[in-house]
């Protein structure tokens, strides 16, 4: 068993970076040119390491699911970037993020990594504006902020609802920039299926040309996992339809434990589910929550009318029209965090106050806003959303509210690292969503961006050469060597299981029932009984799948078919461990919700006293149960409370 | 709904492709094309039309592959021409973003990839625009080093400019610009990378070289040359505008008056 050491540095909080900075070893230019780094993953996590590293100097070799680097998903995030530059004269500091992220994640992430998040922040809005990204700017010249959910300043960023987009733009321009000066090959169309180890070290992965279909081995002094999360878990999702866990699940199979699996976050401004037909969940910025009002009707008989269509929710009157958020939660009104925000609207749909014609929606209102400030700026803010809110649901938002349902969106667990960012397997280190670090129980707004490029630019080309420093003596790794024969034997042998099942149902059905059941079970209310059912039915599927699965076509060719067979395995053992995870976790913090664990009027109940850390699950073979270990969480520098978002 | 469906079908690269005709139904109208056809090849899988059936005179040919990730128009990756028109018949959107209550019930529906020299198909509707990547490798950055940039409110930049610069970087790299334009010119996606960049003061000092090198880099590839034809600005899905060529043109000219010999 590895023991869980997080190598968090002595000292006062605002020092710990510093500390650890000066402590790690360097490794001199000419030996960084013969040292070898893989990194898996293109978004912004990815895509910044590998840029940084090969300007330093290694040789880099990263690895991408899609035809390009500009397509993963961090693409997509809209809203923006939190940094604590102040710029608003708003008494915002480094410690403020810190400790709003930390409330933000109920008390369930280390204090250390946050703060460091948190200080760091300034110098990625810098390096994003010197790499030409065009964030918002006020008429003056100088950059303009918005407020995000959970907290009561203005630090975030922002490129009107295309945030992502920009910053993967800028990163996947400095990789570009490398790709040039070749110091990092890109494998544009491979996928990971295999970490491979040797001496209890990551050496290279196995990986497949999704183009030819053959399996290949690549090796490298060091291994960096940037998959992003596992949401997919739950079918329905806002994530990319390729985004997928498989990544971090090939690493706990070999020995980097999982940490918090069973948080997830579930975002509460989503377009709500159409029908059966649907494929994925379209998230609406929580940037919309500045100056949109969520509501349904006081009265049932309205709801009534809304459903069958026999009145506009612009023709509610105002006394008529339930704002439950600033209702609830005075202080921070529609501002208050995702789980809660979520949690709330749940609340009143189950009420029976829903209003749509499947009872899962609320409205989300401009109304105001297009009054107080005029359609101009209206359109300026939210203007391409607005226009994709209209696409999908054929609805005028400039007319009538939005109507919006919570989904599935990030997972705050993951790969358990330690403060250099390393997993249990030495060489082994994972960034960005796919590792665990910051969030705890529920992430803020404007904080994956952050966290992506936070650890990308500058925490793991740093923290890294500690480890590296230790290489150099150390020749190319061989890929004829038995440990990487084994792994691609093992890969090819799941494969032809794969094809040999040879059934009748596709691979998506098979996704939708996990879906339906994840969603049922391990969604926003989880209980004993619910999760028990979960594991009972997860087991029931995936034995169906390996029963009946058809995967058409051969190995050999662009399949995609084969792809999706390989990627659902993994949720399924994704999804079991969430449910595991959250059975045990028998408190509720942040996006992680026990019914047996609420307050009396509903809100989340830690259970400090025997919950207070980090489960880490360590694999134990196929079939077999995992192991699980507990990180505890220490508070030093925030005082431990009751996250209230009322006053 | 129901549609007969038109798919252009082609094995693999260097297979010759033709058109297979699929009957479709059970549609809902909210539905997104992409969905739609997750549904024909959810039937397709059903029906047992694997290759073996294939070479037994089964002619479906399995699933059709076609890309497509984050199905909410940004990631760019999905494209395919229908009925004649990149993305489909509706304006300012990607493929994922075509819901079939834009077309009649009974319909037939022509679906094809997006066709350039410096596109090869891959399989069926998937093709390789690895030549937009190398475009930008060309050049298609600026030259800061991580971790050595000033203050970011060091630099000012007026709003207009910043809304400029904003709406040239909206480009998503999808291709339908060069899908469209009866040259196959890429002068567009060129355009938009150059003018984004060039408008700000950080992009200034590479910017002529940034042109050249792109300019060099697509003709090399193989992309036609811009007739002004404007069909590329028609369909582009993030309505990026033309006025970035003429930007793209004016930087491309400065580099050759300034190109040192």
């Amino acid at each position: 068993m590895a023991e869980l050491i997080s190598k968090i540095p002595d000292g006062p909080l605002a020092e710990k970076w510093t500390k650890r900075k000066s402590e790690i070893n360097l490794v001199s230019p000419n030996n960084k040119r013969k040292l070898e780094i893989i990194v898996v993953g293109t978004g912004l996590g990815g895509a910044s390491a590998a840029a940084t590293l090969g300007e330093l100097g290694y040789n880099v070799k990263i690895f991408c699911i899609s035809d390009s680097p500009r397509r993963a998903h961090s693409i997509a995030a809209q809203g923006g970037i939190n940094a604590a530059k102040n710029y608003q004269n708003d008494n915002d500091s480094v410690f403020r993020l810190f400790e709003d992220t930390i409330k933000g994640g109920d008390y369930r992430s280390r204090e250390a990594n946050v703060y460091r998040l948190a200080e760091v922040s300034s110098a990625i809005i810098d390096q994003c504006v010197a790499q030409g990204i065009p964030f918002a700017r006020e008429y003056g010249g100088y950059l303009a902020n918005r407020s995000f959910g959970g907290v009561q300043v203005s630090r975030t960023f922002y490129a009107r609802g295309q945030t992502g987009q920009q910053l993967l733009l800028g990163a996947y321009a400095s990789l570009n920039r490398q790709i040039a000066a070749g110091t990092v090959k890109c494998y544009p169309r491979y996928e990971m299926l295999d970490l491979v180890v040797i001496n209890g070290q990551a050496k290279g992965i196995i990986a497949r040309n999704l183009v030819s279909g053959g399996l290949e081995r690549f090796g490298a002094h060091a291994v960096i996992i940037a998959t992003g999360g596992y949401g997919n878990a739950y079918f329905l999702s806002t994530n990319a339809m390729y985004s997928n866990g498989s990544a971090i699940m090939q690493c706990y199979r070999k020995g980097a434990y999982f940490a918090n699996p069973s948080f997830a976050q579930i975002h509460p401004t989503c377009i709500p589910v159409h029908g059966e037909q649907q494929s994925k969940l379209t998230l609406m910025s929580e940037s919309l929550r500045n100056d949109g009002r969520i509501w349904v009707p006081k009265k049932k008989e309205d709801v009534e009318k809304l459903r069958k269509g026999e009145v506009k929710p612009s023709q509610i009157p105002e006394e008529d029209r339930d704002y439950y958020l600033e209702r609830r939660y005075p202080a921070f009104g529609n501002l208050v965090p995702r789980d809660v925000a979520s949690r709330a609207a749940k609340e009143r749909c189950d009420a029976g106050f829903g209003v749509n014609e499947t009872g899962k929606a609320v409205f989300l209102d401009f109304a105001d806003a297009i009054q107080r400030l005029g359609h101009q700026r209206v359109e300026e803010r939210y203007g391409n959303l607005f226009e994709m809110y209209q696409k999908i649901t054929d609805s005028d938002p400039w007319q009538e509210p939005m109507m919006i349902y919570p989904a599935i969106h990030y997972t705050m667990g993951g790969t358990w690292v330690d403060y250099d960012l390393q997993s249990t397997v030495p060489g082994l280190y994972s960034i960005g969503e796919a590792n665990f670090s910051d969030h705890g129980g529920n992430r803020l707004g404007a904080s994956a961006l952050m966290q992506g490029l936070a650890d990308g630019y500058f925490i793991v080309p740093v923290t890294i050469g500690d480890y590296l420093s230790h290489k150099i003596n150390e020749p190319k790794t061989d890929v004829s060597a038995i440990e990487f024969v084994e792994a691609e034997k093992g890969v090819q042998a799941r494969i032809d299981r794969l094809f040999a099942i040879k059934g009748k149902t596709p691979v998506d059905v098979l996704h939708k029932k996990l879906g339906n059941i994840m969603w049922e079970y391990v969604g926003m209310a989880r209980t004993e009984e619910g999760l028990k059912t979960a594991m009972k039915e997860i087991k029931a599927v995936r034995e169906e799948f390996y029963k009946d699965v058809c995967v058409p076509g051969t190995q050999y060719e662009f399949n995609q078919e084969l792809e999706k067979a390989l990627r659902l395995e993994d949720f399924f053992d994704i999804g079991m461990l969430m449910a595991r995870d959250a059975l045990e976790r028998k408190e509720s913090c942040g996006g992680h919700f026990r019914l047996e664990s609420q307050t009396e009027d509903g809100e989340t109940k830690r259970d400090d006293k025997n919950f207070m850390y980090v489960s880490v699950w360590e694999y134990k073979g196929e079939g077999e149960e995992p192991v699980k270990h507990k990180e505890p969480l220490k508070f030093e520098f925030v005082e431990v409370k009751t996250r209230n978002y009322k006053k | 709904m129901e549609f007969n469906l038109k798919i252009w079908r082609q094995k693999n690269a260097k297979a010759k492709g033709r058109f297979e005709t699929y009957h479709i139904s059970g549609i809902e109208s909210d539905s997104s094309f992409l969905e739609m056809l997750d549904i024909l090849n959810e039937q397709l899988i059903s029906e047992g039309a694997d290759p073996i059936a294939v070479e037994r005179g089964c002619k479906s040919g399995g699933p059709v592959a076609f890309d497509h990730d984050c199905r909410e128009g940004i990631c760019g990756a999905c494209g395919l021409y229908i009925d004649g028109r990149a993305h489909g018949p509706d304006d300012r959107i990607t493929t994922c973003q075509l819901f079939m209550r834009h077309f009649k019930d009974g319909a037939t529906i022509t679906i094809e990839p997006f066709r350039s020299r410096a596109f090869p198909v891959i399989k069926d509707l998937v093709v390789d625009r690895s030549a937009f990547d190398k475009i930008l490798q060309a050049g298609g950055f600026i030259s800061v080093r991580t971790g050595s940039a000033q203050d970011a409110n060091a630099i000012l930049i007026d709003h207009e400019t910043a809304e400029k610069s904003m709406d040239a970087a909206s480009c998503i790299g999808c291709g339908s610009c060069v899908a469209t334009c009866r040259n196959g010119s890429a002068m567009l996606f060129v355009a938009a990378r150059v003018s984004s960049l060039a408008l700000l003061p950080q992009g200034k000092p590479e910017a002529a070289k940034r042109a050249a090198a792109m300019v060099a880099k697509m003709d090399e590839l193989g992309f036609g040359n811009c007739t002004n034809t404007r069909a590329c600005e028609m369909e582009c899905p993030k309505s990026v505008s033309i006025e970035n060529i003429a930007r793209l043109n004016r930087e491309f000219l400065k580099a050759k008056f300034t190109e040192k010999a």
